[in-house]
Formats: C-alpha cells, sequence, structure tokens
C-alpha cells in the first residue's frame, strides 16, 4: 500500500533531467507498484486478501477518478454528479444479474450503453449552462438517478442487492479470484489511463484543453466548443460507467450508497488531491485519499475529524495536489 | 464596381434603452483597408462583435461574401472566412505561441474529433502555423508559452491566428490597443504587409496609424456612420471635425 508514496519520493529525490523521463517517470513507477502489488503485500504483510481487494477498490476509484479528470482537469468542467455513473454501472451488474444474464460482457455493453446515453442525455442539457450553474445541475442529475435507485423495490430499494457471484466470463467464473479479478482491474486501470492520454495530446484533446483556458476564442478560430465538450462527457461518462461495473463486481453488492453526491464530491476531492490535469494524478488522489480514510478508520473511529482538515489543509497550502508536491505540475 | 466582400445593411443593437448601433449600413470592397474610426463609446466594439457574430443583431442584414450570416453563430462565419482578432488580447496562455496557430489551423484541416496521435507533433498543422507565424516576425518565439510572451508580441500572435484561420477578411479590434510606440511600430509594419493580400476591417484609435494605413475610413459617432471616405477626404470633413477630429486637431 506504500506503493505510491514509494514513487513519489524516488521520483522527487531522483530530478531526472530529460523532460521525456520526467513525463513518463511518475506514470510508468506507479503503474509498476500496482502490477508487482500482490506479490509485495504477500511479502510485507502475508495478508494478501485484505491487500488485493483494498487495492481493486483503490484502482476501481481511480479510474472514476481519470474518468473525472478527463473533464475536470482538462476541460474545467466540474460535474458534482458523476457517481451517478458509478450506480448505473453497479446497478447494470445487479438487474442484469437478478434476471440470471451474468454475462460480463453484456453486462459491460449494457453499462457502457447506459452509461453514455445518460451522459449525452444530461450533458447536453447541462452544457448549456457554465459555473456553478453546470455543477449545480450534474448534482441535480446525479440526485435524481439516487433516488431512482432508492425506489427500485424489485432491486432492493434502499437495502441495494447482494449478487450471487461476480460476473461470468464465457459461462465461467473466470475474475472470481482476488489475484485474477486484480488483474482485471489492473488491466482496465490501464487502459483508461492510456486511452486518456491519448485523447488529452490527441486533436480532440488540444480542442478540449483550448476550450478550457478560453472558449470564445475557440468560437473565434472556428470551433463550436459545445460538441467537443459533449464528446467529452460522453467518453468520461463510460469511463465512470466502467468502474461503476468493476465495484458491483469487487462487491458483489450493489446499493443506492454507490451515487450519494457525497461519492461525487469525493471523486472531485480525489482529483484535486491528486493534482488536475495529469490523470496519473488521479490515480494518486484516489489512492491517497482510500488509504489514508482505511488508516485513519482502523486507528480511531472518530476519523472523520482527522481526515476531513487534513483535506482542507491540503487543498489550502499543496496547490497542484501531490502532483503538484513532487514538482511535476500539470503538463499543458 | 465589384460586389462588396462584406455589407451591413441597416444594422442596429440596443442594450435597453442605449442604442449602440443605430442604423448602421456600410460596405467593405474585397482588397481594400477599411478602418472604422470613432472616439469612445461610439460603439465600434459593438459593431465588430455584431460583424464576428459575438453579439447578435436587433435588426438589420449582413451579407458576406453574397450569403447572408446574421443569424450564423461565430464560429460558423469563421468557417466562411470572417476571421477577428480581439481588443483585449485573447489568447490561450497556458499554450505556445505555435500551438494557439496550429489549433487555428486544425479547425480548417480535418477533423478534430481524432482521439489518436500526439497533434502537437502533426507537421500538417505546424507548418502552415510556423508560415503564420512567420508573416507576423514572431517564428522565433514559436515555442515560448503564450502567456510568457511581451504585449506586443501577443498582438502579433492575435493577428497570426487570425491569419491561420485563412480569413477572406479580417476584423481586426484595436490591434496597437495597449502597445508601445515601438512595438506599435512593429505592428503597423505588418499591416502594411497584409495590406493588399488580405480585405481588413480594422477598427483603431490610433489616429497616426488609421491614416497611415486605411484606404476608406468610416467613422462612427454614438453608433452612427456620419461619413466614409478616403482618408484625406475624411480628415477636411467639417461634420467629422466638429464630431471627433476637432478635439484632437487642436
Amino acid at each position: 500500500m506504500s506503493g505510491s508514496i514509494q514513487v513519489a519520493e524516488q521520483v522527487a529525490g531522483a530530478r531526472p533531467s530529460t523532460p521525456g523521463l520526467r513525463r513518463y517517470a511518475v506514470p510508468v513507477l506507479l503503474f509498476a507498484a500496482l502490477a508487482l502489488a500482490p506479490w509485495l503485500a504477500v511479502a510485507a504483510f502475508g495478508a494478501e486478501g485484505y491487500v488485493l481487494s483494498l487495492l481493486s477498490r483503490v484502482m476501481i476509484f481511480a479510474i472514476a477518478a481519470i474518468a473525472l479528470d478527463l473533464i475536470l482537469g482538462y476541460g474545467a468542467l466540474v460535474s458534482f454528479g458523476h457517481a451517478a455513473f458509478l450506480g448505473i454501472g453497479a446497478y447494470s451488474v445487479g438487474i442484469l444479474s437478478s434476471h440470471g444474464i451474468e454475462d460480463a460482457f453484456i453486462q459491460l455493453a449494457v453499462t457502457l450503453g447506459a452509461s453514455a446515453l445518460f451522459a449525452l442525455v444530461t450533458g447536453a442539457i447541462s452544457l448549456r449552462t457554465k459555473g456553478v450553474y453546470f455543477i449545480m445541475i450534474t448534482l441535480a442529475f446525479g440526485q435524481m438517478l439516487f433516488f431512482l435507485a432508492t425506489s427500485l423495490a424489485a432491486y432492493g430499494g434502499d437495502d441495494g442487492l447482494t449478487l450471487a457471484n461476480k460476473s461470468l466470463v464465457f459461462g465461467q467464473k473466470l475474475i472470481e479470484g482476488d489475484r485474477v479479478f486484480y488483474y482485471v482491474v489492473f488491466g482496465c486501470l490501464l487502459g483508461v489511463y492510456l486511452l486518456g492520454r491519448s485523447i488529452v495530446a490527441s486533436r480532440f484533446g488540444r480542442v478540449l484543453r483550448g476550450t478550457r483556458e478560453n472558449a470564445t476564442r475557440m468560437e473565434a478560430i472556428g470551433y463550436h466548443p459545445f460538441r467537443y465538450q459533449l464528446t467529452a462527457y460522453v467518453i468520461s461518462g463510460m469511463m465512470a460507467g466502467l468502474a461503476g461495473f468493476l465495484l458491483a463486481n469487487q462487491a458483489e453488492f450493489v446499493s443506492p450508497a454507490y451515487m450519494t453526491w457525497q461519492r461525487s464530491g469525493e471523486l472531485i476531492f480525489m482529483v484535486i488531491l491528486g493534482g488536475m490535469a495529469s490523470l496519473h494524478g488521479a490515480v494518486l488522489g484516489a489512492a491517497a485519499f482510500l488509504l489514508l480514510e482505511e488508516y485513519l478508520a482502523g486507528w480511531t473511529e472518530h476519523w472523520k475529524m482527522i481526515f476531513g482538515p487534513l483535506l482542507i489543509l491540503v487543498v489550502l497550502f499543496v496547490r497542484g495536489g501531490i502532483m503538484g508536491l513532487i514538482g511535476r505540475g500539470r503538463d499543458a | 464596381m465589384p460586389e462588396p466582400l462584406l455589407k451591413l445593411d441597416h444594422l442596429r443593437k440596443a442594450y435597453g434603452a442605449l442604442v449602440v448601433t443605430d442604423d448602421v449600413s456600410l460596405e467593405v470592397r474585397p482588397g481594400e483597408l477599411h478602418a472604422i474610426i470613432g472616439p469612445n463609446g461610439a460603439g465600434k466594439t459593438t459593431l465588430i462583435h455584431q460583424m464576428s457574430g459575438l453579439a447578435r443583431s436587433d435588426s438589420g442584414r449582413i451579407v458576406f461574401d453574397g450569403h447572408e450570416i446574421t443569424r450564423l453563430p461565430m464560429h460558423e462565419r469563421v468557417r466562411r472566412g470572417l476571421a477577428r482578432s480581439f481588443q483585449i488580447t485573447s489568447i490561450l496562455p497556458a499554450f505556445s505561441a505555435l500551438e494557439n496557430v496550429a489549433l487555428a489551423v486544425q479547425a480548417r484541416s480535418g477533423s478534430s474529433f481524432r482521439m489518436f496521435g500526439d497533434a502537437a507533433r502533426e507537421e500538417a498543422l505546424n507548418e502552415p502555423a510556423l508560415a503564420a507565424l512567420n508573416l507576423v516576425n514572431l517564428g522565433h518565439r514559436a515555442h515560448v508559452p503564450a502567456g510568457l510572451l511581451s504585449h506586443g508580441e501577443k498582438r502579433q500572435l492575435e493577428l497570426a491566428v487570425a491569419l491561420a484561420t485563412e480569413p477572406k477578411l479580417l476584423l481586426l479590434d484595436e490591434p496597437l490597443a495597449g502597445t508601445g510606440h515601438e512595438e506599435s511600430e512593429r505592428v503597423v509594419e505588418i499591416l502594411r504587409g497584409l495590406k493588399g493580400r488580405y480585405t481588413i476591417v480594422l477598427i483603431e484609435h490610433d489616429m497616426e496609424a488609421v491614416f497611415a494605413l486605411a484606404d476608406r475610413v468610416s467613422v462612427l459617432v454614438y453608433g452612427r456612420v456620419i461619413a466614409t471616405d478616403t482618408p484625406e477626404r475624411v480628415r477636411a470633413n467639417a461634420e467629422v471635425r466638429a464630431a471627433y477630429l476637432g478635439e484632437e486637431a487642436a
């Protein structure tokens, strides 16, 4: 679990000289640490199951945080309803499973389709507003979905529903084991991260980043920012939906608690904590947030008394989050 | 006489009771540098906003290149070849000068929905971008973040970005605003180089520059065009002197 923190220290101490190395050092070390974590866990703790399930959870939220960073960090779109997509992914698994459709690929297709549709409709409406109004309207859509979930009596209502087992792959329980599931999540995280990197550097990403800086300027050179923002919002929603799909499988349980507005707030916090607009910062942020929460909760039951002020201090005094501490800042 | 490239036909715009653009009719001929001058508060910037599509017109028509564009949004007008620069420097500070221009090139070349491939390394975008930078003598500053350029250089970058959209008509909103003497001479020199190659509408405060550059000058006072003529005749126009130049000439 100390993998990410060690990475940070190593990089800060190493001060590599070439810009290319600087840019790649953090993500390479971060993903290497995550790839090796199951072995490290056995060696260091001997409690593989616990560590793997904790780190799987970290990586799942890292996917959601990357999704949010894509529009928040690179598009300056503060979505306060992103937990809704976690819920869509989770309920896609839960509802289909309860009807006996346990195939992972079908569930995933439904997850991505439903997330994209929800993002398309709510995004098309939300993106007509700006600033605080955008925040409020995404929050409202998120809450709408939350209350819809609590009212689904057939699927457990408030209490949620328990899955009999994880999703089936080719009709087999292939992803049931802790280690296998860990690497499935790892693969998803890596894929989402690389896709994110590609998008950010691409023509599309450059338009998104330009719009973040100055939307009027973008219109004045012939772009219609709305289309690019909406596309980014849909991609982000699908990524977060994938996280929800994994979350349901990890917990083998689905409930409206996955999509509370507090959860949306936590996602924003993870992104800010890690440092906006770097994508791997979002991974570090998710890790720091969840590991700290886990550690403090094991230490005292009043852990929120410490956790809250700590987060406030980080936001106040560490500009650029963890990535800012490492000294990389954001790459425009 | 050739068809005008841009034609404003009884254009009007009011903010509440305040009429900012009052029945403005104007023709910009292809190839000319047409300056619009006027005292502060005459409505120059509002007029350029209406032409570029940043502000909607209450009534009247705008015809560009034979097509009515009165209701088109700004980005559509840009695609038809109507580019503008801003009075308040409006560049992307975190992007390099080259990237600022490359984005404008990108808007005209192929899809911007491509999500793979490093846009910053696309020669097809960078080459025309560099050419536009060289046109405004900024090639040597291509890789400097735009936010770190001097004020004058930012004005030059504004021009390069507008040029990179491959416009038929350039709307320049006070390109000399806030520049020092030396910087403004540099920008005037660049404008002289562009003159004749592009049709230009120039809104400017600096009279010296206007009279040196313009083929024709329109004078805007309280939202109305009181004269459109050659610089010499505008300078001699009694009404113009009374309304505007009088105080400066004195």
